[in-house]
């Protein structure tokens, strides 16, 4: 590997840590597409400080592009503090309204400048390497200076309100009861987020922010349910998907961002369909025993009702199911052999019986 | 240019009128099938489904090797679905909320279509009319024959939304009621979410992914704060799209460096502040008027009412009082405004030295309103 080569994957790993920490909270807290209005409202930031500052290196644009991601979560809830709009709608009404005060601003006035808004909203990790910076005499890309300061933030920051952070999430009302702002911490995490978008759509574009963001911890959602492993898993995704991702891209020769959003969201596939308890074929699976649990509950319960009766003889027997139950006969055969292998019911003649295994089963079930 | 020129250039400009008229169309259809996606809480829904057509493109793209837009919209409708699919498949067998699930397709499918578009992207010829055209639109290239498409398709799914009009209305109001009635709410749902579907194919020529979501929320959005009706919402749903879109095809126009989709947008987005601001019963100066007014009026009967007990202890109850002695009861803010207010209606006259007394129309009045109290107290 050249040193481009791992220049480029440390910057997404570095991307991929920096996103997925603060997208578990937007995942949690049900505000995972603010993600989406902030990394593209970032530009007007940009735009602004750019016309304001007269060049693209100062500081002082990130700082301004941060500013424009918090005023955005203000305006939104501005405006859904109206109640004349739904949340949803208020967040699909302020960022179009800026992104494209945005575009215009750019084609009136910075036109020429390296500010093209492909690259804004694509990036271009490929290049990420050219552009250096001097660090304690280091020459390191810029990307992953700025990302790596932008990561050791967001675990700070974590780290430090991490009770808060958890309370407000799962608890808000016992959290502002025991005296903590939610608004607050609401704005913290909105503020990490918006710094988080600035650095990282340098290098990935605003559109894949929300990849790397909101992505890893869905899917790390669907793998546990304590939030220090949501935390662990959601990075790990992200960092998986990120390399798989970039050797993808270098096999196919394809953009670099694009391959790793769709590797994350393989993953996330992967997740849904095989996550332990979660996953969609855990779910088939515990439907289709829950189906076979009830019909053979269903069964013991039927023999119950009629054992010891006259009528016994003709309603417990295998052919009568169908009668009775409204079950296919196969279905029937089926869940009467499933029964007798279980030992809740046993074949007399050509009756059933109940084992006393079996009664007790159905006798528990009526009870409850 | 003045505005005469500009709007005479309407009929007499050819790419003007055909520009206007399609991003026209795009405004009235996505207004109409925007309207249903904002009361059913799906502004961002079109957000994640303009993104899930980039595969769609390039896909159509790469098999076909034509650019002409129907084959375009066919891939980019096609992968709209299967976002549709993945999106209902997370929400209703996952414990994550559809604002995540949103997240996940639109970037999934995004970068999907990314990776895509660096194959095409090898073929030099495909450059220019990839993926700038498709983020942000290019109204101004927009062809009769692209015009006609979208009027043909935008006409059709207004059509099924015309015949399911009740159906949807119902679905978007009442989903569990009409479960019971035994509507098949699963598919209606999926209908209707289809026919966004087409709503954000058709404009993705002329304004692009980023921006269409706009197009699907702001003219529904303007449109709630006029009415409580449906139909008449969505009626005028399609009008601000309409407006929204042909105001903006003119002010692009105008000007080099103004792309047609970002104007559209901060078009509607005026409408939308101005609907929020000052439609009627809603509007937030309409409220803010109607406060002050509300304030004014219970401190003028305030100030009728208090004059009144304070001459009920005197043996004529139209007996003048110093304005001072009512300023010690009310508190002074706006005391002489309620008493001109009241002196105009006829209800209090001015005695000498700022003094002030109730009128019999006054004395009636103040008696009446009095007994108002006392009977809503009683209850």
């Amino acid at each position: 590997m050249s040193s481009a080569q791992i220049e480029i994957q440390l910057i997404g790993l570095v991307v991929a840590a920096a996103c997925a920490l603060p997208g578990v909270f937007l995942v949690l807290r049900g505000m995972a597409m603010m993600s989406d209005a902030i990394s593209h409202t970032v530009l007007l930031g940009i735009v602004l400080g750019f016309m304001a500052l007269g060049n693209l290196e100062s500081p002082w644009l990130i700082i301004a592009a941060a500013g424009m991601g918090l005023i955005t979560v203000s305006l939104t809830e501005l405006l859904n503090r109206t109640k004349l709009v739904k949340q949803d709608a208020a967040i699909g009404l302020v960022f179009p309204a800026l992104f494209s005060l945005a575009v215009i601003l750019i084609s009136r006035f910075a036109r020429g400048v390296h500010l093209d808004t492909d690259a804004v909203l694509l990036g271009e990790l490929a290049f990420a390497p050219f552009n250096r910076v001097d660090l304690l005499g280091l020459s390191v890309p810029h990307s992953l200076a700025l990302m790596a300061v932008v990561l050791l933030i967001n675990i700070a920051f974590i780290a430090l309100f991490y009770k808060e952070l958890k309370l407000a999430t799962f608890d808000a009302g016992l959290a502002m009861a025991l005296g903590f702002s939610p608004a607050l911490i609401h704005y913290g995490l909105m503020a990490l987020v918006s710094v988080t978008a600035v650095g990282a759509f340098d290098a990935v574009g605003s559109i894949l922010v929300v990849a790397f963001m909101v992505v890893p911890g869905a899917g790390a959602y669907l793998l546990t349910d304590k939030l220090e492993r949501m935390l662990l898993y959601a990075v790990l995704i992200g960092a998986a998907g990120t390399i798989g991702g970039y050797w993808a891209a270098r096999w196919l020769d394809a953009n670099i961002a694009g391959s790793m959003a769709t590797m994350i969201g393989l993953l996330f596939v992967l997740c849904l369909l095989l996550a332990p308890q979660r996953g969609l074929v855990a779910i088939a699976a515990r439907r289709r025993r829950q189906r076979w649990q009830f019909a053979q509950t269903m069964l013991t319960i039927h023999l119950l009702h009629h054992e010891g009766t006259p009528e016994a003889r003709v309603e417990n027997r295998l052919d009568h199911l169908h009668d009775h139950l409204r079950w296919e006969a196969q279905f029937a055969q089926q869940v009467v052999q499933r029964a007798r292998e279980g030992g809740l019911i046993r074949l007399a003649n050509d009756h059933l019986e109940l084992t006393a295994q079996g009664r007790q089963i159905a006798e528990q079930n009526l009870r409850a | 240019m003045n505005w005469w020129d500009l709007l005479t250039s309407l009929v007499t400009d050819h790419t003007v009128r055909t520009v206007a008229l399609g991003t026209a169309t795009l405004g009235a259809v996505s207004g109409v099938l925007g309207a249903f996606a904002v009361l059913r809480r799906q502004s961002l829904l079109g957000d994640a489904l303009s993104h899930a057509a980039l595969p769609g493109v390039a896909l159509a793209y790469m098999l076909t090797g034509a650019k002409t837009p129907l084959v375009l919209m066919l891939g980019a409708g096609l992968t709209g679905f299967l976002a549709i699919g993945l999106f209902f498949i997370i929400t209703r067998n996952t414990r994550i909320k559809e604002d995540a699930s949103l997240g996940i397709v639109l970037s999934s499918f995004f970068g999907v279509g990314l990776l895509l578009l660096t194959f095409l992207q090898r073929n030099p010829d495909a450059r220019q009319a990839g993926l700038n055209t498709f983020l942000f639109g290019q109204a101004a290239a927009l062809l009769t024959r692209d015009v006609v498409t979208m009027a043909v398709f935008g006409g059709l799914a207004l059509l099924v939304v015309a015949l399911l009009w009740k159906e949807f209305k119902l679905l978007s109001f009442d989903k569990d009621f009409g479960s019971s009635l035994g509507l098949p709410t699963r598919g209606l749902d999926l209908l209707l979410t289809s026919l966004l579907v087409v709503a954000i194919v058709l404009g993705l020529q002329a304004v692009g992914v980023v921006l269409m979501s706009a197009m699907i929320v702001a003219p529904g959005a303007a449109a709630r704060q006029w009415t409580d009706d449906l139909a008449r919402m969505a009626l005028l749903s399609a009008f601000f799209g309409a407006l929204a879109g042909v105001s903006g095809a003119l002010i692009s126009s105008l000007g080099s460096g103004l792309s047609t989709g970002p104007v559209i947008v901060l078009c509607a987005s005026a409408i939308v502040l101005f609907s929020l601001l000052l439609a009627p019963n809603r509007g937030l100066a309409w409220n803010a008027w109607r406060n002050w007014r509300n304030r004014n009026r219970l401190r003028t009967e305030a100030v009728l009412l208090d004059l009144y007990r304070m001459s009920a202890q005197h043996s004529d109850p139209t007996e003048p009082h110093p304005v001072s002695a009512l300023a010690a009861v009310t508190g002074a803010a706006a005391l002489r405004r309620s008493l001109q207010t009241l002196q105009t209606r006829g209800l209090v006259r001015p005695g000498q030295n700022n003094w002030w007394a109730l009128t019999t129309q006054g004395l009636a009045e103040a008696q009446r309103m009095e007994a108002a109290l006392a009977h809503k107290e009683a209850q």
